[in-house]
């Protein structure tokens, strides 16, 4: 029930009224130009596509775009057996960041959102403009002094030192506030105050089945931001095994362009790049509903 | 709330306290009021980093942005064939993380092997290098240029994609064209999209780390330890040890970003009241 909810509100959202639709003309100059621009967003990924099928000694003597003899087999195993299989570990470790980063910030911004949008507490108004001033605030800025107190408790280098700053979302918290705001009637929560309902049961029965689409949003949010981190994490650990994904790339592309070791890696760095980006593009791709009215919505209402 | 109290205002204020402090080889740590942020403010590393951001920022953000409006003006114009495959295109390098970004544009800029520098070489033109001293801001500057634009079109599609069309046929009937109306009513209609992007932009564009200190590797003349505010401080927390000059940059940092971004705003209600 919770899903159909969701699907409705993101189905308004981005289709288009369909009066504008039929009225306006096709033009083909414009698609043209279009399509052109997209062949510079689009050339990038096409060349670690075919990148990723070559050969180390190939990547440089071969023409950069297009294909030579393929070995992205050969590559493939060479990037989960090199030092131990430890690529299987970066992605697991990047899967699990990123999950329980998205969905705890998603619901701590759900609870926070609709506490500030509903509830009149004292500082109530003074809290919710320090949320705001903490969307300024530049996180890497945080990182430095997080990471100084999360060494004093002894938190570095565990997966805790990544997912507890990730939590924070002060940007899903003012994005809940105004979808709150909106979405959940005072109507609703007086009647269900009236039929004697506690405020726990409240929120957990009724508010949060309405907050659905926006939660999904920060959800997205909070998952994209988490999955694609490197900051945070390359300075919290230390231990490879702990790595998410782009710390781990960017680490055998430090080695293979010191070329240390007298490793020849590049083949293996492009096609864990390859596989590394993956799992994100298909999820756009499947998703398609829920982050283009996801990503449109703190727009729309700020 | 808690948890928000322990992430955020805790670091927060214990950085402004570290600040304060300075440790020595000899004493230990000893209060110091403003020092480190009196030795900031005269500091070519710190200064040169900000001011080469600031320059990022001019250039960047309204090249990023401009595009951004074009190609979502485009999209809701309606008249777009293979509407959908062009927004999904577009939109790609969100979804790829900028340390991979960075990888594969590192690449291509190769002096040696990149394909652009082969396809200079077959046609007998010099080679580009991306990568040389003058040019590899504006190389960092592609590469987010790359990653962002589709996010930023997207955000402001979904705004424009919620304006009434009863205002496009009262429009027309008054005989404005589709330029018009683009520039008329659906600019001015999404100016809180357009401000939202802006002041990310400018946040993300101080916050610079990801990009140089990979492209740092393969360029380690033309991009130095304290290319960009968030390296240095990075360098002199994790190499230097320096913990407390380092928080300072970072305060720092953050009211300079806060400071622009007031002024954005501050720009934009302006503009609004004239």
């Amino acid at each position: 029930m919770t899903v159909s909810v969701a699907e409705q509100a993101t189905q308004r959202r981005t289709e288009a009224p369909p009066r504008r639709r039929k009225r306006a003309p096709k033009s083909t100059l414009l698609t043209v130009v279009m399509l052109l621009c997209l062949v510079y967003f689009l050339l990038p990924i096409f060349w670690l596509v075919v990148s990723s099928t070559k050969s180390n000694a190939d990547l440089f003597t071969s023409f950069g775009l297009w294909f030579s003899h393929f070995s992205l087999i050969q590559n493939l195993h060479d990037v989960f057996t090199f030092q131990n299989g430890v690529f299987g570990h970066w992605i697991l470790n990047s899967l699990f960041y990123a999950i329980t980063s998205g969905f705890g910030a998603s619901a701590l911004a759900t609870a926070a959102g609709y506490a500030f949008a509903k509830y009149k507490f004292p500082g109530g108004t003074a809290m919710f403009a320090i949320v705001l001033g903490a969307v300024m605030i530049p996180m890497t800025a945080l990182a430095i002094p997080t990471y100084l107190l999360f060494a004093g408790a002894g938190l570095t280098n565990t997966p805790w030192a990544v997912i507890l700053p990730s939590l924070v979302s002060p940007f899903g918290v003012y994005l809940m506030r105004v979808y709150a705001a909106e979405a959940v009637p005072d109507s609703l929560i007086e009647a269900a105050r009236v039929d004697g309902a506690s405020e726990m049961r409240i929120f957990f029965q009724i508010v949060s089945r309405l907050l659905v689409p926006g939660s999904i949003t920060v959800l997205l949010f909070t998952l994209v931001a988490t999955w694609n981190n490197y900051f945070l994490p390359l300075i919290m650990l230390n231990s490879p095994e702990l790595f998410p994904l782009p710390v781990g790339l960017a680490q055998w592309q430090a080695a293979s362009a010191a070329g240390s070791g007298s490793q020849a890696l590049f083949s293996t760095v492009i096609t864990g790049s390859l596989v590394s980006v993956l799992p994100l593009m298909i999820a756009f791709l499947f998703l398609q509903r829920y982050w283009q009215s996801g990503l449109g919505a703190g727009a729309v209402k700020a | 709330m808690a948890v928000f109290t322990l992430m955020v205002a805790v670091p927060l204020v214990y950085a402004g306290y570290l600040s304060f402090y300075r440790k020595q080889l000899i004493g230990g740590v000893s209060f110091v009021g403003l020092e480190n942020y009196i030795r900031a403010l005269s500091d070519p590393s710190f200064l040169g980093g900000v001011g080469r951001m600031a320059l990022f920022l001019i250039i960047q953000v309204p090249i990023m942005l401009g595009l951004s409006l074009l190609f979502a003006l485009a999209l809701d114009s309606g008249m777009l064939r293979l509407q959908r495959i062009i927004r999904l295109g577009v939109f790609l390098p969100y979804a790829i993380p900028s340390v991979v970004a960075t990888l594969m544009w590192g690449y291509l800029y190769g002096k040696d092997f990149g394909p652009f520098a082969q396809l200079a070489k077959v046609l007998g033109l010099p080679t580009p290098d991306f990568l040389a001293g003058g040019n590899v801001l504006f190389s960092i500057m592609n590469i987010v240029t790359w990653g962002f634009v589709g996010y930023n079109m997207i955000v402001m599609y979904a705004a424009l994609r919620s304006i009434p069309s009863e205002l496009y046929e009262a429009a027309r009937v008054d005989g404005a064209g589709e330029w018009r109306i683009a520039w008329s009513i659906k600019v001015p209609a999404i100016k809180g999209a357009l401000l939202l992007t802006t002041i990310f932009s400018v946040i993300g564009s101080f916050q610079l780390f990801n990009e140089p200190n990979l492209l740092r590797v393969i360029a380690p003349v033309a991009i130095g330890q304290d290319y960009t505010p968030n390296m240095y401080a990075y360098q002199l927390s994790f190499v230097n040890q320096d913990d407390n000059y380092a928080a300072a940059i970072a305060f720092l940092l953050g009211i300079v970003i806060m400071a622009v971004s007031y002024a954005v705003q501050l720009g934009a209600r302006r503009k609004d009241a004239a």
